[in-house]
């Protein structure tokens, strides 16, 4: 009887949902930061910054940043960055808005804001929205709404939000709307988990949520639940934990989060992990990658998932590098 | 071709490394800059990097050469997600004026085993916007072809969309998803394409001019799958902006009613029967008798106003739902019953 009672909540959690493996996962993840050697690593070199971010965020929502070289770290970052003020995948990589944004998002997770120069980067993103408002993702003019949101949360980062024409950003983000109170890629475009967690982004940071049908794209999110408890990123199609990041950033801006399943969302998160490796994959059983690592521990972190630091919805940072961006002195 | 012996195909050829081409001879090959050139047991590794580390020689002297050029097709073939390579490639294939239609030819053939990969997509979109209307029919087939084995894939669509708006080619496009949804009617990518071409297609009479045919095609999707997420949500889209036929349209209701009736995959039935007396519809005695000849166990039958009633029922069958059917619940008009 006494036994009972001296069960600690995070036992009983654990127990009933299955547990996250924390140390296995530090441990893979820095194991990817170190390969440059193998096949996967040469492939993915060009967009290392990526990875970069995906690793460095889940490290620090574990709280475990501290066990990277900093110094390393951001002299490396900076050294991906351009004259014209963007930066590129990796050295020798020509710039683009992807990797502007992670590496802005990188110095912030180490509080070094202070080694952007925020007018140049500021210039690079301000040359790349068009005329009808939308983004490009770099000189040879691709657009897409990712690039919209990119924009958006890299100038809000560094305070300089006013300098593009926000009112046309967000105009065209609205003509990405579907039907179905979903948004696209371009106008017309289907709907799609990745894409609508963009636009929702973009709105939520321009202060614009008032134009999002919630009750609308509310269901159309919470429809993504399938019987697995994984979430899909559209009708008819396979959970993948990566969703778990995208639809449920979705929801929390939206204030529409209570409307799927908690439970069964992180029970499909921890089955997707490799328990003795580490690591997690895109659905249980599957080979295990940095990217899907990062998703499903942010995925975990919006469920509030014990011994995770919580995580900003909006601008994919902890809620304390957040803090320190707008808050400090 | 020493005699007796077979043909042999290009990819089969051992493949010479650039360090033992004699027209490689006068370049130094540039290594990755965050460490010492590694020695890999693997030979693939060791190639592939070979090839890059020759391509950052290119890149970095700004060489615009047939050979360069060559050498950045080897580059993607290895990794078509460098973007670099690519960039460097659009310079080139500027520069020195390459046959554009043999250049669709290269990206087809990377696509081949690289498909979800965005800078092939930018890439076919960049040559072919230079080719102009000339292309028109080769993306059409380009992206068919794509879409033939994934018939959801993401880039192939929105690059069918962008030929269909720069290039033209919308006469055939209404068919060409109805034969997509003859091979699987819960394929959403082809109900938004259709939704795209009734709405922004110069040839059709816009959304309400097709509203009639359509619903008609749509209800047909309904009755055959009716647990089809979206042929429901066209149905509703059919009358964007006009609420009120919506709802005093009788095809949507009865159609409701014979899926209820059917006693069968009747979840979106009930849901679009909850949104129509949200916004005034008035069901019958026949939807209601409909309802309760589903015998839903543990039904609350205190539940008197037949909205709260499907709210309950959707409860219990969409339980991963359940909180968003509770708060259907909360907001219901209070409706006298």
């Amino acid at each position: 009887m006494v036994t009972v009672c001296n069960v600690s909540f995070m036992a009983m959690f654990t127990f009933k949902m299955g547990e996250l493996v924390t140390d296995k996962h530090v441990k893979y993840i820095l194991s990817v930061e170190k390969r440059k050697d193998d096949f996967e690593s040469v492939v993915m070199e060009h967009l290392r910054m990526n990875g970069a971010y995906w690793g460095l965020t889940a490290l620090d929502l574990m709280g475990k940043l501290d066990v990277v070289d900093v110094n390393e770290v951001v002299s490396w970052v900076m050294s991906c960055q351009h004259d014209s003020g963007g930066f590129g995948g990796n050295v020798g990589h020509d710039p683009h808005i992807l990797y502007t944004l992670s590496a802005v998002q990188v110095l912030a997770l180490f509080d070094k804001m202070d080694l952007i120069d925020a007018d140049k980067v500021t210039n690079y993103i301000v040359g790349l929205q068009n005329e009808d408002g939308s983004f490009s993702g770099d000189m040879w003019g691709e657009v897409d709404t990712r690039f919209s949101y990119i924009a958006i949360c890299c100038l809000s980062i560094i305070h300089r939000l006013d300098k593009i024409n926000v009112e046309k950003a967000v105009k065209y983000i609205i003509s990405c709307k579907n039907m179905d109170g979903g948004f696209g890629c371009t106008p017309g475009g289907e709907s799609h988990a990745g894409q609508i967690f963009c636009c929702v982004g973009a709105l939520a940071l321009t202060g614009s949520l008032d134009l999002v049908n919630k009750d609308l794209l509310g269901w159309w999110l919470c429809e993504r639940q399938v019987k697995s408890g994984g979430l899909n990123g559209r009708p008819e199609k396979l959970p993948d934990v990566c969703y778990s990041w995208w639809v449920l950033s979705s929801l929390i801006m939206i204030d529409r989060v209570h409307w799927i399943s908690r439970e069964k969302l992180i029970k499909f998160i921890l089955d997707c992990q490799d328990k003795e490796k580490g690591g997690i994959s895109d659905r249980p059983d599957d080979a295990v990658d940095v990217f899907h690592t990062y998703f499903g521990v942010a995925g975990l972190s919006l469920l509030e998932y014990p011994g995770l630091k919580p995580i900003d919805p909006a601008y994919a940072l902890p809620v304390d590098v957040v803090n320190r961006i707008f808050f400090k002195k | 071709m020493a005699s007796g012996s077979s043909e042999v195909e290009e990819e089969e050829q051992e493949r010479v490394m650039l360090r033992d081409r004699p027209e490689w001879a006068d370049v130094t090959p540039v290594p990755q800059d965050d460490g010492p050139c590694p020695v890999v047991p693997i030979n693939y590794t060791e190639e592939f990097a070979e090839v890059m580390d020759y391509f950052r020689a290119v890149y970095l002297a700004d060489e615009r050469s047939p050979r360069a050029l060559s050498l950045t097709a080897e580059a993607i073939h290895f990794n078509a997600g460098n973007y670099t390579v690519w960039h460097f490639r659009r310079l080139l294939l500027e520069l020195l004026k390459v046959d554009l239609h043999e250049e669709l030819e290269f990206i087809e053939r990377i696509a081949a085993k690289n498909s979800k990969n965005y800078q092939i997509w930018h890439h076919r979109r960049r040559v072919a916007e230079k080719l102009g209307p000339d292309a028109r029919n080769a993306e059409l087939q380009f992206t068919k072809k794509v879409l033939s084995v994934d018939a959801k894939h993401y880039h192939a669509w929105s690059h069918r969309q962008w030929a269909l708006q720069a290039l033209g080619g919308w006469e055939d496009e209404l068919d060409y998803c109805s034969e997509l949804l003859e091979q699987d009617i819960f394929n959403n990518s082809a109900w938004n394409q259709r939704y795209f071409v009734i709405t922004r297609s110069p040839f059709v009479g816009g959304l309400k001019a097709m509203r009639e045919s359509e619903v008609l095609y749509t209800i047909k999707a309904i009755e055959a799958y009716p647990e089809n997420e979206s042929s429901w949500k066209y149905l509703r889209g059919l009358y964007k902006g006009e609420t009120t036929s919506w709802v005093n349209d009788p095809q949507v209701s009865s159609i409701c009613l014979k899926i209820l009736s059917s006693k069968s995959n009747y979840l979106f039935a009930l849901s679009t029967l909850l949104d129509l007396i949200c916004h005034g519809y008035q069901p019958n005695q026949d939807f209601r008798d409909a309802i309760e000849a589903l015998k839903i166990p543990d039904l609350d039958s205190q539940d008197l106003d037949i909205a709260s009633m499907i709210c309950s029922i959707l409860e219990k069958i969409d339980p991963i739902r359940v909180n968003y059917w509770i708060w259907r619940k909360s907001r219901l008009p209070h409706v006298a019953q």
